[in-house]
């Protein structure tokens, strides 16, 4: 037991240049499609918080884009987009896209209309209301689903191997492959801790972020 | 759409290992979470360390999870089910503390007054008025056992993974689209089902406390 842990810590010191690469795979695929997910999400976020008669079709079509199995996106993107890093990175883009939107909505929706009204009596155009009052109220929330989403694309990337994304599930399925627990460790234990390295980071980085007038009443 | 014209037998003998698997570890998380969130209730000091090593351990990715936990437990069934139920143990514990948390306290009096003791109190009030959160929790972890179950095949626990991963292999669109589509309807009939169920508790929980 303890054997298959010391073998893992080997296993990685003798492969450091895959491991590095594996890491950076898997780094830049978590990067890139919340990065890309932000840029599609938000956008969206405002346009259907504009337009109310978008508000129920899409937040219904958003829930029910999560429920659908990770895995299942991702197969599909296979027999249409091929293997390797960009079909890789369409379908986890897909995947991050629905938190981020939802928490977005959800963002821009709680902002008191009280808050709108001052801002529109101060002479606000419809830009600077949206970039200068209800964006940075929304924000605490809008992170959230950044967090969720990154996080979550932490794991999906794992999946991204049977792709050919790469990433550390390259080692767990090379290590399921041969049944070797200490190529299989060498990837499960290091994107164990860098989801939760991230998930704890976010979360005091979420804390930081909020203005202090606005702690209470978010969650 | 072929595979599954085809070979109905085959997705359905799949789609209820699937089933069965999910509803094993969720029976089990209920079975552990409940109890687990009525202690927290109890001993209010266990609510952080509990609550924030669930917490963690949700976000480890579910194939790390089951490749940690291999060298332990081999391959198959039991490594799935103690992953799934991990899994579904913050969800649960979560909401039955927040659902014995939103009982009013004049209702508490009110039973205390009757001369209830606290195990009656537990199985009679707090545990009857907190079931539509807890049932919430259950949903959530549901919807999300669905789906981590579909990488369950590739560590022999078969269910509709196994159309996936055989498709992927071969290459054959067919029977990704079939096991990806009925791994989808699963899910959101799991969603749907229980959000219906809840709905049902939540009016019959309403109804005997206007009752009583």
């Amino acid at each position: 037991m303890l054997g298959d842990l010391q073998d893992f810590v080997t296993y990685i010191r003798e492969h450091p240049d895959t491991f590095w690469e594996l890491l950076s795979q898997h780094v830049q695929l978590t990067v890139y499609s919340v990065l890309i997910g932000i840029a599609i999400a938000v956008p969206l976020a405002v346009l259907v918080s504009r337009v109310p008669v978008l508000a129920k079709p899409m937040t219904w079509l958003a829930a029910i884009g999560q429920t659908i199995p990770s895995l299942a996106i991702l197969a599909i993107t296979l027999p249409f987009l091929g293997i390797g890093f960009r079909p890789s990175l369409f379908a986890l883009t897909i995947r991050a896209v629905l938190p981020i939107f939802l928490n977005a909505y959800v963002g821009l929706r709680s902002v008191d209309p009280a808050i709108v009204d001052a801002a529109r009596g101060m002479g606000t155009s419809n830009a600077q209301l949206l970039l200068l009052v209800e964006l940075p109220l929304a924000t605490p929330v809008l992170f959230a689903g950044i967090q969720t989403a990154t996080v979550q694309t932490i794991g999906l990337a794992t999946l991204a191997a049977f792709i050919g994304g790469g990433g550390f599930g390259d080692w767990i399925l090379q290590g399921l492959g041969l049944l070797d627990n200490p190529v299989l460790l060498a990837g499960a234990i290091p994107v164990a801790v860098l989801a939760m390295v991230t998930e704890i980071a976010m979360s005091r980085l979420r804390r930081l972020l909020v203005p202090t007038g606005l702690q209470i009443g978010t969650r | 759409m072929d595979y599954l014209r085809e070979h109905p037998d085959r997705v359905l003998e799949l789609a209820n290992e699937h089933v069965r698997l999910v509803a094993y570890s969720i029976v089990l998380a209920i079975l552990i979470g409940v109890p687990l969130g009525v202690l927290i209730t109890r001993v209010r000091w266990l609510e952080a360390p509990i609550i924030n090593a669930a917490g963690i351990l949700y976000t480890v990715p579910s194939l790390a999870l089951f490749a940690i936990m291999i060298p332990y437990t081999g391959l198959g069934r039991d490594t799935v089910v103690i992953a799934l139920v991990l899994y579904s143990l913050l969800a649960i514990v979560r909401n039955t503390v927040a659902g014995i948390d939103g009982v009013s306290p004049a209702t508490l009096d009110a039973a205390r007054g009757m001369g209830m003791t606290s195990t009656q109190r537990l199985l009679m009030v707090e545990l009857p008025l907190a079931l539509p959160i807890i049932m919430a929790g259950v949903r959530v972890a549901t919807v999300a056992a669905v789906g981590i179950a579909t990488i369950a095949a590739l560590i022999g626990a078969g269910g509709l993974g196994r159309l996936i991963f055989d498709g992927m292999s071969r290459l054959d669109t067919d029977r990704i689209v079939a096991g990806a589509l009925v791994a989808s309807a699963l899910a959101l009939a799991a969603d749907w089902g229980l959000a219906l169920l809840g709905d049902l508790l939540r009016r019959d929980t309403r109804r005997t406390a206007g009752r009583g």
